[in-house]
């Protein structure tokens, strides 16, 4: 017995874990799977009854469906693109040794650790568009007040937003860890040469950061097609279905409609979309390796 | 080395410690008292958040004592207990043994699914519930709310009508009197609808699916309906005169963002002074003329909601009722708490705070009106006297035809009425017919 476990230590030791992995992860997406081929719905008396294909012909005839594909993609677009440029600024800025460089740091990882109905919560508070904060900084900026979450044209930027503000610290500290790790000669060289710090950014640091970058791109995007708690708590998916989102979607139809088949195929089309998406970057990844 | 072997022997029996401690509950031993048989039982209660739950919240303890069950109680907010229910008893749990619902929304869907206790056999049994408890002692129409294909499936707790709650200060100052016709009302929040100042002419919930149980009353006092013979009929001309003006009335003098506010948001409105008038339902009287919640307690009147071109027909409705899952384990206690919750003494009590229960004994009880805020009581009786029993489409797939309904309600509010309604209403009316169909 003791010399099986000496030998086979590299399968026992993760094992555990593997085990945990299969019954939480790979037994519900499995059995997702098979529910969307299914007509399992509670208004209909409970049964299940195979059902193929036909949960997800009835989905792409919906325009529901398209609705909430097309919000999702522009929320992940919008929410990522801004991040990611504000999030490589502030690691730049941060890479610098200054005075208080440490609580600095402390202070722009805070949102990230905040609960997220918290954020929710408070933001909606924020937003309230007659005795909210936001209306009345615009008021004191001299700017219009806008009806924020109240209206479909304004309420995807303004979700993003709070996106915006609660992860952009994960891509500065993604971004953080590989400016850290970047060989210091290609810089020195380029100094040596006499490029102006701009040209100093987009050709040496830029290029040798991409990898970390993307990385970091894909991760958020990831997060950010399946958002849930910050859309539910602050809109439920309105108004109207102005902010309703894939995900949004999926959960109205199983825990409002009780339609589980329907909502498992709306499930499979986004982990479709969220994998083909990421599997994409990846691709071009390989392409530009530099 | 020997420090680490200690450190990990004390986590092992740190470990072992908190495993023992969470799993070991007081085990007394409680002499059998006939008065209290299922005492040292606990039940699992599920309420929302409600008046008439913040209202009983503190009696409970009384209610632990009498009977020494112990009762674990938790709150939601009405969708989310929707939602947690519908879970749990999806799933076959056996955990929840009292839970609120409403019945107009799942009373058919539970019954469906055969999810509820058939609480007849509870009240029938004299072992179990004293004659003087009396369930004939509800009104009439409470007990055909919560009957289904005669299978009762809870005990009704509060009925609720639409009630327009104005401010008494406002119209003075304009020199107005309350409105008794719709149009009156219009002209009346033309009037007091002031932005610069901050105050709407009126507030009314206009978020998707649960605007329409308050728009029903306007739909109904426009002469439409929801469904008649098995076909949704939101697509009469009737409806799209109600859908227009409450379209019209939201979008020019409501406040800013009301296509996102249910009652939570609309109450806070209104409390906090920033809305003239707001129709909604009449459980919240309570609140609003409540010193400690609202800021214009003492400002607030009420009358019954306005009269329409077909008359003034506000819906009065079961909003809540209390029902035991067929699969709870604790049938007996669980009854036990129903039977206490939905007693002669507990419902008087709940009505002096301002809850409008559902017997009509604590009705006719002076003591209990008298608490009430002036002049309600007659508001409810003339409400009761023309109102229609439900305020949503009664079927099963109740949640998805309010969406349905509520889309047209939000597009109705976004463009104030003016927009041809007509291809929407007609895209969503279909949606609910078919809805109706599949559930034959």
């Amino acid at each position: 017995m003791k010399e099986y476990i000496e030998n086979n230590v590299r399968w026992l030791f993760p094992l555990p874990a593997a085990l945990f992995i299969v019954a939480m992860m790979v037994f519900p997406v499995l059995y997702t799977f098979w529910v969307s081929l299914t007509d399992w719905s509670l208004a209909s008396g409970g049964e299940a009854h195979f059902v193929g294909l036909k949960n997800f012909e009835v989905l792409f005839g919906e325009p529901r469906f398209y609705n909430a594909l097309k919000l999702t993609v522009y929320f992940t677009v919008l929410a990522v693109a801004v991040e990611t440029v504000l999030g490589v600024g502030i690691a730049l800025l941060l890479n610098r040794e200054f005075r208080g460089k440490d609580t600095l740091k402390t202070i722009l990882l805070l949102p990230m650790v905040a609960t997220p109905v918290a954020i929710g919560l408070a933001w909606t508070l924020f937003y309230e568009p007659t005795v909210g904060l936001a209306n009345y900084t615009m008021k004191l900026l001299g700017l219009p007040a806008s009806k924020w979450l109240a209206d479909q044209a304004t309420v995807i930027p303004s979700l993003a937003l709070v996106d915006i503000w609660e992860w952009t610290p994960m891509i500065a500290l993604i971004v953080m860890a590989g400016l850290a790790s970047l060989p210091s000669e290609p810089f020195e060289a380029a100094r040596v040469d006499g490029a102006t710090p701009l040209q100093i950014f987009r050709h040496v640091t830029l290029p040798l950061l991409a990898p970390t970058i993307l990385v970091a791109v894909v991760l958020r995007s990831i997060d950010a097609f399946k958002t849930f708690d910050i859309i539910y708590t602050m809109t439920g998916g309105g108004p109207g279905f102005g902010s309703e989102t894939m995900n949004i979607y999926a959960y109205t139809l199983g825990f409002q409609y009780f339609r589980f088949g329907a909502a498992s195929s709306a499930l499979v089309a986004l982990l479709a979309l969220v994998l083909g998406s990421s599997l994409v970057v990846l691709y071009f990844r390989r392409r530009w390796e530099v | 080395m020997k420090t680490r072997r200690w450190v990990a022997l004390l986590l092992i029996v740190m470990f072992a410690l908190t495993l023992v401690g969470c799993g070991s509950g007081d085990k007394k031993e409680q002499a059998k008292d006939p008065k209290k048989p299922y005492a040292g039982q606990t039940i699992r209660v599920l309420f929302a958040n409600h008046p008439w739950a913040e209202g009983m919240k503190p009696l409970i303890a009384e209610f632990e004592k009498e009977t020494g069950i112990t009762v674990k109680l938790e709150s939601y907010s009405e969708k989310n207990l929707s939602d947690k229910l519908t879970v749990e008893l999806a799933t076959g749990a056996t955990t929840i043994d009292v839970f609120m619902s409403r019945p107009l929304q799942e009373a058919k869907l539970f019954a469906k699914n055969k999810w509820s206790t058939d609480l007849k056999t509870f009240i029938n049994d004299p072992n179990k519930t004293p004659a003087a408890w009396d369930y004939n002692d509800f009104k009439k129409s409470t007990i055909d709310a919560v009957t289904v294909d005669g299978v009762v499936v809870a005990s009704p707790i509060v009925s609720e009508w639409t009630t327009l709650f104005y401010r008494k200060d406002l119209f003075e100052k304009a020199g107005l009197k309350p409105p008794t016709t719709l149009e009156e009302m219009e002209a009346a929040a033309k009037i007091l609808n002031d932005p610069a100042n901050g105050v709407a002419g009126i507030v009314a919930r206009g978020n998707r699916g649960a605007a329409v149980t308050q728009f029903s009353a306007y739909l109904y006092s426009f002469g439409g309906d929801f469904i008649k013979d098995g076909k949704a009929i939101f697509d009469s001309p009737e409806a799209l005169e109600a859908f227009k003006y409450y379209g019209r009335i939201l979008k020019n003098y409501g406040p800013p963002g009301v296509t996102n506010m249910s009652w939570e948001q609309a109450i806070v409105v209104f409390s906090s002074g920033k809305a003239a008038m707001w129709t909604d339902a009449s459980t919240f009287v309570g609140q609003v003329t409540d010193k400690t919640k609202s800021q214009v307690a003492d400002q607030v009147g009420y009358v019954t909601f306005p009269a329409g071109p077909k008359g003034a027909r506000p819906y009065d409705a079961v909003a809540w009722c209390l029902g035991i899952p067929a699969q709870s384990k604790n049938k007996d206690a669980a009854w036990e708490f129903v039977k206490w919750a939905n007693s002669k003494e507990m419902m008087k009590k709940m009505l002096a705070a301002g809850v409008t229960v559902t017997r009509n004994s604590a009705w006719a009880d002076k003591e209990a009106t008298a608490k009430f805020p002036p002049g309600f009581a007659e508001v409810a009786q003339k409400s009761g006297a023309v109102a229609v029993p439900y305020d949503r489409p009664i079927m099963t797939a109740v949640g998805e035809a309010r969406d349905a309904i509520g889309t047209v309600i939000v597009r109705a509010i976004e463009t104030g009425g003016a927009e041809d309604l007509t291809p929407l209403i007609k895209e969503q009316n279909k949606i609910v017919t078919d809805l109706l169909a599949q559930e034959k």
